[in-house]
């Protein structure tokens, strides 16, 4: 799950970690308000909306009057910003963030990831600011430093300083960087985020250290125990598919083409796509029912699939293994019967149950193909509809 | 011979009252698996399926000598019934549980160090020894014994591959689900040497997908070492970049973890790696033959 940038913002501020002074704006008379309580030039707006690369894409403003707040924001509001993550719709800004202009020195790069390799949570810094990590990894991966934390002790003190040193942050200022380090651990750490960026971290002219973005994504299989963070979602950010999906604690994603899948199970899922894809044909959506859904679920999963406009046509593939194939044929009859069923259905069934699975979607007098094979089946969706 | 488990290994269902551990539990004693305790906090003294429940597993390993046991606690308390699995001293869990917060599993990996049990998964289908023991969520009737060991980071695409096998008279000895999760137990190259070092096994299908960089570790590994010939497939080749897709280690970020990769290492590796899931079989039949593996394979 990710957050909007003034939300991590305000996360950072509880934990103590330095930030710009500023606050979130609805409108371009808050955007006002906001300037003024800052009461410094210049003032940024910046638009908020979960894609990177807004300043690139005009998302962010630097101003000097009041007058120019205004119609900076009110320009910004309500605008679809298309950034190189947004896709070509871009994505409508609804909130800015106001803060106050800083005079920086330089630009450094500090962030926490899982690391797969170690199995532990590992801080990164580089002196490269402001741009692109990966492209820092890729060209110059001497210039990123690494401290693998121990979740026994978490970061250590003499890890945060022998980072602040290694990442040339002036001398002066080492202790302020050490307790931004330190502070960033604690908040990723309580709060299970899997990933926390900060790009760029800033030394200010006047010898500050603060976070001038803040990037969040947060372990999804961890919001039950944080109420707090669940309710930063917005969802408007999200695929309407997609929110109706996780309220049936589904696996979903929505694709360009137009072919419905449910499977279960994720990698069988992913599978099903690249058969799709081998035969010709494009896949409208990633779903994974899971393992033992109940059929309101399954119910649940047809259904969204078929409030997808783009779907011409759908296929069920299901290998029985903790999901049980009599379970999946009820669910399929009984949305299909209830919003009906327009576009051609191709189900493969194997595994547990596979026998009562097969007789169940024979007996409702749906009009559905039947595959041997994920092979024939994605042949035979592809061929149907066209 | 076999990987991990056989007909003897004695196993503890932890979580063993829950519904769907009741349902596993009922499928792995008619495949045959010695179950021999179950564990459930506060219902110690009672007998499910016949199989007598305790409150701890301690007393469980104490009372029955088993060795291995298999995880269906939910996701919230998971982490902590591996680790009193591990405290045990089983000498293997299996966690099939998914959705475990991956912090949680890094304390557990922490926890873990210096101690000898194997940790499987979590979110992964089990381990089964065709016609020995089933240990996991896998339907049982689509494996045969014989000579192919399987590892994979997917539950049904597994299942898939399995199927395939069996469809074409090719037997298997074991098969390992190391779960789809980014901090796991146990991962492919432990797997690749267990099987390089059975005797019963004569060649691997190795089933992987994107995200992380197993596979090509896997891959430099193999180069290196595996005497035995493998068969690889990857999953996720048209999936979006930035999307999880639904594992939570299945996740292309910053242009890392694609399938185009994992499959240029693994060929480079001299694995062949199957263009869709459907040909797994093929691909194995294929190359077994090349290396005149075939007949010594084919089990009927």
């Amino acid at each position: 799950m990710n957050i909007h940038e003034y939300q991590g913002k305000q996360l950072l501020r509880d934990y103590g970690v330095a930030v710009s002074k500023g606050r979130v704006a609805f409108s371009p008379k808050e955007a006002m308000t906001i300037a003024k309580e800052i009461g410094t030039e210049p003032i940024v707006v910046k638009a908020q909306i979960h894609a990177g690369g807004r300043g690139k894409a005009g998302g962010v403003k630097i101003v000097k009057t009041l007058d120019e707040v205004r119609s900076v924001a009110a320009d910004l509001i309500g605008t679809q910003l298309v950034t190189h993550q947004t896709g070509p719709k871009g994505q409508e800004v609804k909130r800015l963030l106001v803060e106050e202009g800083i005079d920086i020195e330089k630009e450094f790069y500090i962030g926490l990831v899982v690391d797969r390799a170690t199995d532990r949570v590992t801080l990164m810094g580089s002196a490269e600011g402001g741009v692109e990590i990966e492209e820092v990894a890729e060209h110059s991966p001497e210039k990123i430093f690494y401290e693998v934390i121990d979740p026994v002790v978490g970061l250590v003190p003499f890890q945060a300083r022998r980072m602040a040193f290694n990442m040339e942050i002036p001398s002066n200022l080492i202790n302020k960087a050490v307790s931004f380090f330190l502070g960033l651990y604690k908040v990723f750490s309580e709060k299970d985020a899997s990933i926390v960026e900060i790009n760029p971290l800033v030394v200010t002219k006047d010898d500050r250290v603060l976070a001038l973005d803040a990037k969040f994504n947060f372990d999804d299989n961890a919001t039950f125990r944080h109420k707090d963070i669940m309710e930063l979602r917005d969802y408007d950010e999200e695929d309407p598919k997609e929110i109706e999906a996780s309220k049936h604690d589904l696996s979903y994603i929505s694709l360009d083409g137009n072919i419905g899948c449910m499977v279960n199970g994720a990698g069988l899922a992913m599978a099903t796509m690249d058969t799709i894809h081998f035969y010709g044909g494009e896949p409208a959506n990633f779903l994974d029912v899971g393992g033992g859904a109940k059929k309101e679920k399954v119910a649940a999963a047809f259904k969204i699939i078929l409030s997808d406009p783009k779907v011409k046509g759908i296929f069920v593939n299901i290998f029985g293994g903790i999901m049980k194939c009599d379970v999946i044929a009820e669910g399929v009859i009984e949305a299909a019967k209830e919003v009906g069923l327009q576009v051609p259905l191709v189900v493969r069934l194997e595994g547990t149950n596979v026998e009562r699975g097969k007789a169940l979607l024979k007996e409702s007098g749906i009009n559905i193909v039947a595959a041997d094979s994920m092979a024939e089946g994605a042949e035979k969706i592809v061929e149907l509809i066209g | 011979m076999s990987i991990y488990v056989n007909k003897d290994t004695k196993v503890i269902v932890q979580g063993i009252t829950g519904s769907t551990a009741l349902f596993h539990t009922q499928q792995m004693l008619e495949y045959g698996t010695k179950i021999v305790a179950g564990v459930t906090p506060g219902k110690g003294g009672q007998t499910v399926e016949g199989v007598p429940v305790f409150d701890t597993v301690e007393e469980a390993v104490k009372e029955t000598g088993a060795t291995v046991s298999i995880i269906y606690v939910p996701a919230p308390f998971a982490a902590d019934a591996i680790m009193e699995g591990v405290d045990a001293e089983l000498e293997m869990t299996i966690c099939i549980t998914e959705h475990i917060p991956v912090l949680d599993m890094i304390k557990v990996k922490r926890y873990m160090e210096g101690k000898n049990t194997r940790l499987i998964g979590p979110n992964c289908p089990g381990v089964i020894t065709a016609d020995e023991t089933k240990i996991g969520i896998m339907p049982g009737y689509i494996h045969t014994k014989g000579h192919v060991g399987v590892v994979s980071r997917s539950g049904t695409l597994t299942y898939e591959a399995v199927h395939q096998l069996t469809q074409e008279g090719i037997g298997q000895t074991t098969a390992v689900g190391i779960g789809g999760d980014p901090v796991n137990g146990t991962n492919f190259i432990d797997v690749l040497k267990a099987f390089n070092e059975d005797p019963e096994t004569y060649a691997v299908v190795m089933i992987g997908e994107i995200g992380g960089t197993a596979e090509e570790e896997a891959a430099t590994w193999i180069k290196e070492n595996m005497t035995k010939p493998v068969v690889g497939f990857i999953g996720g080749q048209t999936a979006p970049e930035g999307k999880r897709m639904g594992h939570a280690g299945a996740i292309i970020s910053g242009g890392k973890g694609t399938a185009a990769d994992k499959i240029e290492a693994l060929q480079a590796a001299d694995v062949q790696v199957a263009e869709t899931p459907s040909v797994i079989g093929e691909t194995l039949i294929k190359v077994l033959k090349e290396k005149g593996l075939y007949e010594k394979c084919k089990t009927k």
